[in-house]
């Protein structure tokens, strides 16, 4: 992967770019267990596979989310965390 | 000696020693199974049939032996670490490594070097004071050091680092060092063979038995083999098999790269590592200078390598030594490192009965793999984890009990 699409920008290099991580639901604080609030905050899921995930596109300030195999590094597509169904 | 090599002068066949039994099938059931036959795996399998006498013991590799990181790291052996767990660990790790060539009877080339890690900044200095100061407590070699006593162990270094990042200062850890890394992994398989341990290659584990939360066996590519005790040691394959056992961890993948030069007259005595501008390196014995940098910046499972990443690198290595700049890169390569939010590694018992890990090595499991081996094989044969590697224990991240390594075992703090 040396191109990636930012749903703002466009096609951009990838030095543009800083990756967030894995894209994952927040247990309710207030609600969970102590345990389920260390899961949350430390395990992840470290297998490969087609993942959701937070990118940054520096120069504009734009977050959004990537589908990405792992394994092979091709992204199948991207979005406004939240405009999913729109593209 | 000579009379023996003499015969060989007589005849037209040259048959080289076999490091290991050449098997293919595996039995169909041992005391214990140990995935992954890189250096980890193998010393554990080695120190589970010398200090215990338990040889009834497979090592499955899914490629060769070695053929994981253990085969492709820069080789530094240190012990000048941020948190005393961590200083007691490593540098149990190279006390065995001293002594290792001659326990093996093999020789690893491991040598002394004395190493360096360089200070750009006021805050990078004060890091270095902190380590030297529990590495001392600990009783670990280790002291801050200026620009003169740096450029007298290292007369070809620019201290000014082309304007770019002068040098204030270092950390001086005088035992560091650096060995052959696949002898390592081959002399743990020649010892752990000769006293009966059967090591597989091209044997690879698609599953794990579990019957009421205990381990009973594991499925490979050539058949199922019964077994209640399992070791993974797989490092950049950890999550896979973590999976395989419903068992969840912090553990996450990144890409480690590294590169070596044309060889060259020698001329770098000691290892340099220099945290701001990404690089470590050392000049082999075969006169290579071998060279890393920092983690690849976001999660792949693979072990491409690429041009981003020698680019980089050799930028800071022409700003630290500007007359490298016409040497060439001969080799690049990358290894799958298998990162922990603490940057220590996840070692002992998990919530599966029978099932140890030995994981989360990223960028600094090469220095560990005696020690690891030991701890581990004495975690498998009395089913209860040593004090030395409690730190490590998995269950350290639902407990918010971390052992914060960062700034230690990363180059990039
Ligand atoms: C570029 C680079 C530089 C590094 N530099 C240093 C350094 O200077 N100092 C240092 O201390 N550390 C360094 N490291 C880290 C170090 O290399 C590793 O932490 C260490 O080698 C891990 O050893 P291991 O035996 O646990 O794993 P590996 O050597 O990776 O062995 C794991 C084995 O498991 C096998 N396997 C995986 N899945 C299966 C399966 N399902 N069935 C059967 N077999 C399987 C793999 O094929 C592999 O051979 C570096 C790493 C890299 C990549």
């Amino acid at each position: 992967m040396k191109l990636l699409e930012c749903p703002i920008n466009g096609i951009r290099p990838l030095s543009e770019f800083t990756y967030g991580g894995e894209y994952r639901d927040m247990p309710n604080p207030d609600t969970c267990s102590d345990k389920e609030w260390a899961a949350y905050v430390h395990y992840r899921n470290g297998a490969p596979g087609v993942k959701k995930e937070w990118w940054y596109h520096g120069p504009s300030g734009t977050w959004f989310i990537a589908e990405r195999d792992t394994m092979a590094d091709k992204v199948i597509r991207t979005y406004i965390a939240g405009q999913e169904e729109a593209k | 000696m000579p009379l023996g090599l003499l015969k060989y002068g007589l005849s037209k066949e040259h048959p080289a020693p076999r490091f290991f039994q050449d098997r293919t099938q595996p039995k169909k059931s041992y005391d214990a199974v140990i995935i992954g036959g890189g250096g980890h795996g193998l010393a554990a399998a080695y120190y589970l049939a010398k200090d215990y006498g338990i040889t009834n013991v497979a090592v499955l590799e899914k490629g060769y032996i070695g053929g994981g990181n253990t085969g492709r790291n820069t080789t530094i052996v240190r012990s000048n670490y941020l948190t005393p767990e961590g200083v007691n660990f490593y540098d149990a790790s190279v006390k065995m490594y001293e002594d290792l060539s001659e326990e093996l009877d093999l020789n690893l080339f491991y040598s002394t070097r004395g190493h360096f890690t360089l200070a750009h900044t006021e805050s990078a200095m004060r890091t270095m004071r902190w380590r030297a100061e529990v590495n001392k407590h600990v009783g670990v070699e280790s002291r801050v050091v200026g620009p003169d006593e740096i450029s007298q162990a290292c007369p070809q270094l620019d201290i000014q680092c082309s304007g770019q990042a002068p040098i204030l200062g270092a950390l001086y850890h005088a035992p560091g060092s650096v060995a052959r890394h696949d002898a390592v992994a081959w002399g743990y398989a020649k010892e752990a063979d000769r006293l009966g341990v059967e090591i597989f290659q091209m044997t690879e584990v698609t599953g794990i038995d579990v019957k009421s939360g205990k381990v009973v066996g594991v499925n490979t590519n050539k058949g199922y083999i019964e077994t209640n005790r399992v070791l993974s040691a797989v490092a950049g394959f950890t999550p896979r098999i973590t999976d395989m056992v419903d068992i969840e961890t912090p553990i996450v993948i990144h890409p480690l790269q590294a590169c070596v030069s044309e060889p060259m007259k020698p001329w770098l005595d000691t290892i340099l590592v220099s945290g701001s501008l990404h690089v470590y390196v050392s000049q082999s014995s075969r006169g290579e200078l071998v060279m890393g940098s920092s983690l690849d910046p976001y999660e792949v499972h693979s072990t491409r390598s690429s041009l981003d990443f020698v680019e980089g690198l050799t930028s800071h290595i022409v700003d630290m030594f500007p007359f490298l700049s016409n040497v060439k890169v001969v080799r690049q390569w990358a290894g799958m490192a298998d990162l922990t939010p603490d940057f220590a590694p996840v070692m002992g018992k998990t919530p599966v009965e029978g099932f140890y890990l030995d994981a989360g090595w990223g960028t600094w499991g090469f220095k560990a793999t005696p020690i690891s081996g030991k701890t581990m094989a004495e975690t498998i044969a009395r089913d209860v984890a040593p004090d030395l590697i409690q730190p490590f224990r998995l269950s350290r991240f639902e407990d918010y009990e971390l052992t914060g390594e960062k700034g230690a075992a990363s180059v990039g703090h």
